[in-house]
């Protein structure tokens, strides 16, 4: 190839503006909480940047976590796609089918050693022959795309943590991505699917700076999954009063009472989908009158039913929360107590 | 030995499908289609929750996001005669609309278009005629000259910058691209417009469903209460801006729809009659029936019927029952799972079986064993015929069962294009089929938004119906079936309650009625049927095999599933 452009040339030819662009990194930057100033080092350095080599695995999945990514806004799919990053491989998007798409894998691997994110969606399945790619296991695949990566982001709970793949009784012999690879960073990005947000935010930070997002305990980049949903929801006010909806379509839940009664998992689920809210910012579960499903935890499946309560053994019932409204906001401390041990569990469980 | 063309993997689709292809010189003599990954999803429903099972299943497919829940939702509410409010009805109808709506573009644009469009050629084309084609077609305002070369312009600094992307090895120049540049320089307009344009319309489903993908539902009705004051004060995203944002986006649904997808689907199909003439396959169709205007229960009532078309008759349609044991049963010779009953057995779904009996080649292979197992799809059939299902069925359907509006639409695109009937039975036809329903599916949702309106301003806000909410309140046995036309075709969960708790579940999905293998018969599904007798032009660009698959819209994901209460027994696991 005798000319490749550069990131900064790329956006010029597409009449993309110094001001546009400078936008663009700095709300990268504030949804990242990232130091004022960044945002400027981040332009100059991608102007001079090729745009990043992207290979998208697809294995035991559902192709929501695509969906998720194609509904982003900031920034969007069109503009993520042809003008940030070059995504080289990805079944649901590229033109090319069979041994071409293939091949195309195989050179963008070859082009940008050391230098490609490989992402995954999709559990991978011990039982190899249980998912093939162009006749070639799962398992083999990802290694061998994983040889030369930079690094490795799972995008949603399968990949991440197994997912629904991975519940009893687990048919398949399925594990996350990182019981795989263990010589590469990994950055998980979980939820069924995760915030487009989520998924854009942090390759955007890997693009601008170059280097990955902090993680906490879990793998997962602090910027959004380092808030509890229930600490950050707009009816935890009546939680903290005890007025609860009984039933979907009460008073209390035409009035956006909390949901706790009916089974909403946000004490125990750190995510963003609170304050960051999806599809630009419309709505999220809790806001459309559905309890939270906690889908960015790990096992999140078998946290128990959806419709049970969260730990109602050791908070005693709705009822008697209500009657006892004036000790709502000790509850509600009690339930960030409960939250931070079930943190600790899961880590326990993790590290085991 | 024959010669073997293998596509794998199928790209611009839900999951991992693979084509093999026995060739008699460039024709192909016969196809096998194979479903490449298992991941066992519905064991794990068995024993829990019936009212939490919608949640799990709708992870069968995040695509078809909506449609796998609703079936759930709906096979539990059969199962207990539980009845929904009209409230309830008319957002479930919305929100399905809205999934075929989403759907059938983004399956036009963004995984069906590039087999018919070429990219690469949009360079050669001139704006200002690419305008004037535009205007010719469409009242649509993106149409400016300056519109068009902006496009151009940032599709020549992408091809030029040597980063392909995802367009890197296309078929580009293949003789089959038979558009003129300007043509391919108006689709290619579109497919980024359509891009950002179903970014804006999945927000209909947060409005109900708290988010998309994966919206939530509820065993009832709905759980998005409607709330009774608006702005700071709105308990939820149902008060007046959340409908006032649902009016808009069916607006701009029939906008794109009508002003976008239906001309440039003719435009193009225009270029490719001889596409109307191959790709037919089966000849016989099935739908299950869906969107009521009176209740679920009221089957009549539905806005497109269930039936059977066989061998082309559109002059008699065959009743559907979901309940008998000898109509829809699924069968397992060709796919890597074993009955107690014997390969050769045909299964209803409220007896279904899964047990994994994997018998193909260790990985990695380059060809699958096809005169024995071959899949991990299985193969349905309706009384031990194989049917095809999805738009084509839809359409053919309500054309048969006499829907006038159906009869306009149909009548008036075919005699645009010169076209007789029989040329739906096609590849081409199939995919003017999913456009053509496009569009009275998305004058339907301006219906049920005004009937939802009206409920409201009359009173009524009940959205969900607790009767039976409490399983003390359930009989200690009961079954039933969640029917529903999905996007891509008739859509099925078969659910059987003991004690409150999942006893049974099976799904038999779309792309399992048309991607599944050959049966005990030997009978070919619907892509194997209609992939016979294609001519490839080069078998190293099988762009032809890619056609017709494609307008299948295929979605393997759902189509690969387990549904056994003995599936434990049967697999020999290792779970610490």
């Amino acid at each position: 190839m005798a000319y490749e452009a550069t990131f900064g040339d790329v956006l010029r030819s597409q009449g993309v503006s110094r001001r546009a662009f400078l936008k663009f990194c700095s709300t990268t930057a504030s949804l990242l909480a990232l130091p004022a100033g960044t945002a400027t080092a981040m332009a100059e350095a991608l102007s001079e940047t090729r745009r990043p080599s992207v290979i998208w695995l697809s294995f035991q999945e559902c192709t929501g976590c695509t969906e998720a990514l194609t509904r982003s806004h900031a920034p969007t799919i069109e503009n993520l796609m042809f003008n940030f990053i070059s995504l080289d491989y990805h079944h649901t998007l590229q033109a090319a089918a069979g041994e071409a798409a293939e091949h195309a894998r195989e050179e963008a691997e070859r082009e940008n050693a050391g230098k490609y994110l490989v992402l995954v969606d999709g559990s991978v399945p011990m039982l190899e022959y249980c998912s093939t790619v162009a006749g070639i296991s799962n398992k083999a695949m990802l290694e061998d795309a994983c040889t030369n990566a930079a690094a490795v982001i799972n995008i949603g709970t399968c990949s991440a943590y197994g997912g629904i793949p991975v519940a009893k009784p687990n048919p398949t012999q399925a594990v996350p991505v990182g019981h795989i690879i263990k010589d590469k960073p990994i950055v998980n990005v979980p939820g069924c699917p995760p915030m487009p947000l989520a998924i854009t935010g942090v390759i955007a930070q890997y693009l601008t700076l170059g280097k990955l997002p902090e993680l906490d305990h879990l793998g997962r980049p602090v910027a959004f999954f380092g808030e509890n949903i229930h600490d950050r929801c707009y009816r935890r006010p009546f939680y903290d009063r005890g007025q609860f909806a009984e039933t979907f379509d009460d008073e209390g839940a035409r009035k956006g009472w909390c949901l706790y009664k009916l089974g909403c998992k946000a004490p125990v689920t750190y995510n963003a989908c609170a304050h960051l809210k999806w599809n630009n910012g419309v709505s999220f579960p809790i806001q459309s009158g559905h309890g939270c499903l906690g889908c960015s935890e790990p096992g999140f499946w078998d946290m128990g039913g959806v419709y049970e309560s969260v730990a109602t053994g050791k908070f005693g019932d709705g009822t008697r929360l209500g009657a006892a409204a004036l000790a709502g906001a000790a509850l509600g401390a009690g339930a960030a107590v409960l939250a931070r041990r079930k943190k600790a569990h899961v880590h326990e469980e993790d590290a085991g | 030995m024959s010669a073997r063309v293998v596509v794998d993997p199928v790209t611009r689709i839900e999951g991992h499908l693979r084509i093999e292809a026995k060739m008699n010189g460039p024709a192909i003599e016969q196809a096998y289609s194979s479903g490449t990954s298992v991941r066992g999803l519905e064991v794990i429903v068995l024993d829990r929750d019936p009212r939490e099972v919608w949640a799990l299943v709708q992870r069968i497919c995040g695509v078809c996001t909506l449609v796998h829940g609703m079936a759930g939702v709906r096979a539990v509410e059969a199962a207990l005669n539980y009845e929904i409010p009209p409230n309830a009805e008319l957002i479930r109808n919305l929100m399905i609309g809205a999934q075929y709506v989403h759907d059938h573009v983004m399956h036009f644009y963004h995984l069906h278009a590039l087999d018919w469009v070429d990219v690469v050629s949009a360079l050669q084309a001139d704006p200002k005629a690419t305008s004037e084609l535009a205007q010719s077609i469409s009242s649509y305002a993106k149409s400016s000259p300056g519109y068009f070369a902006d496009v151009q312009k940032k599709l020549k600094g992408f091809v030029e910058g040597g980063q392909l992307g995802i367009f890197a090895n296309g078929y580009w120049g293949h003789p089959g691209y038979q558009l003129p540049p300007e043509v391919n320089l108006l689709a290619t307009a579109h497919y980024l417009d359509a891009l950002a344009w179903q970014r804006d319309v999945a927000e209909l489903h947060a409005v109900f469903g708290g988010k998309n993908p994966h919206p939530n539902l509820c065993v009832g009705g709905m759980p998005c209460a409607i709330s009774l004051e608006s702005g700071n004060q709105a308990g939820t995203a149902l008060d007046v801006v959340g409908l006032e944002r649902v009016r808009n986006i069916i607006g701009q649904m029939q906008e794109f729809v009508h002003q976008v997808y239906v001309p440039d689907t003719i435009a193009i199909a225009g270029f490719y009659k001889d596409w109307f003439k191959q790709g037919e396959g089966l000849g016989n169709f099935l739908t299950y029936g869906d969107f009521p205007a009176k209740g679920y229960g009221d089957r009549d009532s539905y806005m497109v019927p269930a039936g059977v078309i066989l061998n082309r008759d559109l002059s008699h349609i065959e009743p559907v029952d979901l309940d008998a044991e000898d109509q829809v049963q699924e069968f397992v010779a060709h796919a890597w799972y074993d009955y107690g009953a014997g390969k050769e057995a045909g299964l209803h779904p409220y007896q279904g079986e899964t047990k994994l009996a994997y018998t193909g080649p260790e990985p990695p292979y380059t060809e699958l064993d096809v005169d024995n197992q071959y899949s991990w799809l299985k193969s349905p059939r309706w009384q031990g015929k194989p049917m095809e299902v999805g738009p084509l069925a839809r359409v053919l359907m309500l054309y048969a069962s006499g829907d006038a509006r159906t009869k306009e639409v149909v009548d008036g695109t075919l005699a645009q294009l010169e076209l007789p009937l029989d040329a739906l039975y096609s590849t081409m036809g199939r995919t003017a089929a999913r456009t053509l329903e496009t569009s009275i599916m998305v004058d339907a949702m301006q219906d049920w938004y005004d009937n939802l309106q009206a409920n409201i301003k009359s009173g009524d806000v009940k959205t969900f119906n607790e009767a039976l909410w409490d399983p003390s309140t359930w009989p200690r046995k009961a079954q039933g079936v969640g029917r529903m036309e999905a996007p891509r075709g008739a859509l099925g969960h078969w659910i059987v309650i003991e004690d409150g708790k999942v006893a049974n579940y099976q799904a038999v999905v779309p792309t399992t009625w048309n991607a599944g293998p050959r049966d005990a018969q030997n009978q070919q599904g619907a892509y194997e049927a209609a992939l016979a007798g294609h001519t490839l032009h080069d078998p190293a660009q099988p762009l032809e095999i890619l056609r017709t698959v494609h307008s299948f819209d295929p979605c393997i994901a759902c189509a690969v599933h387990l549904t056994d209460p003995n599936g434990e027994e049967v697999l020999t696991l290792n779970v610490q």
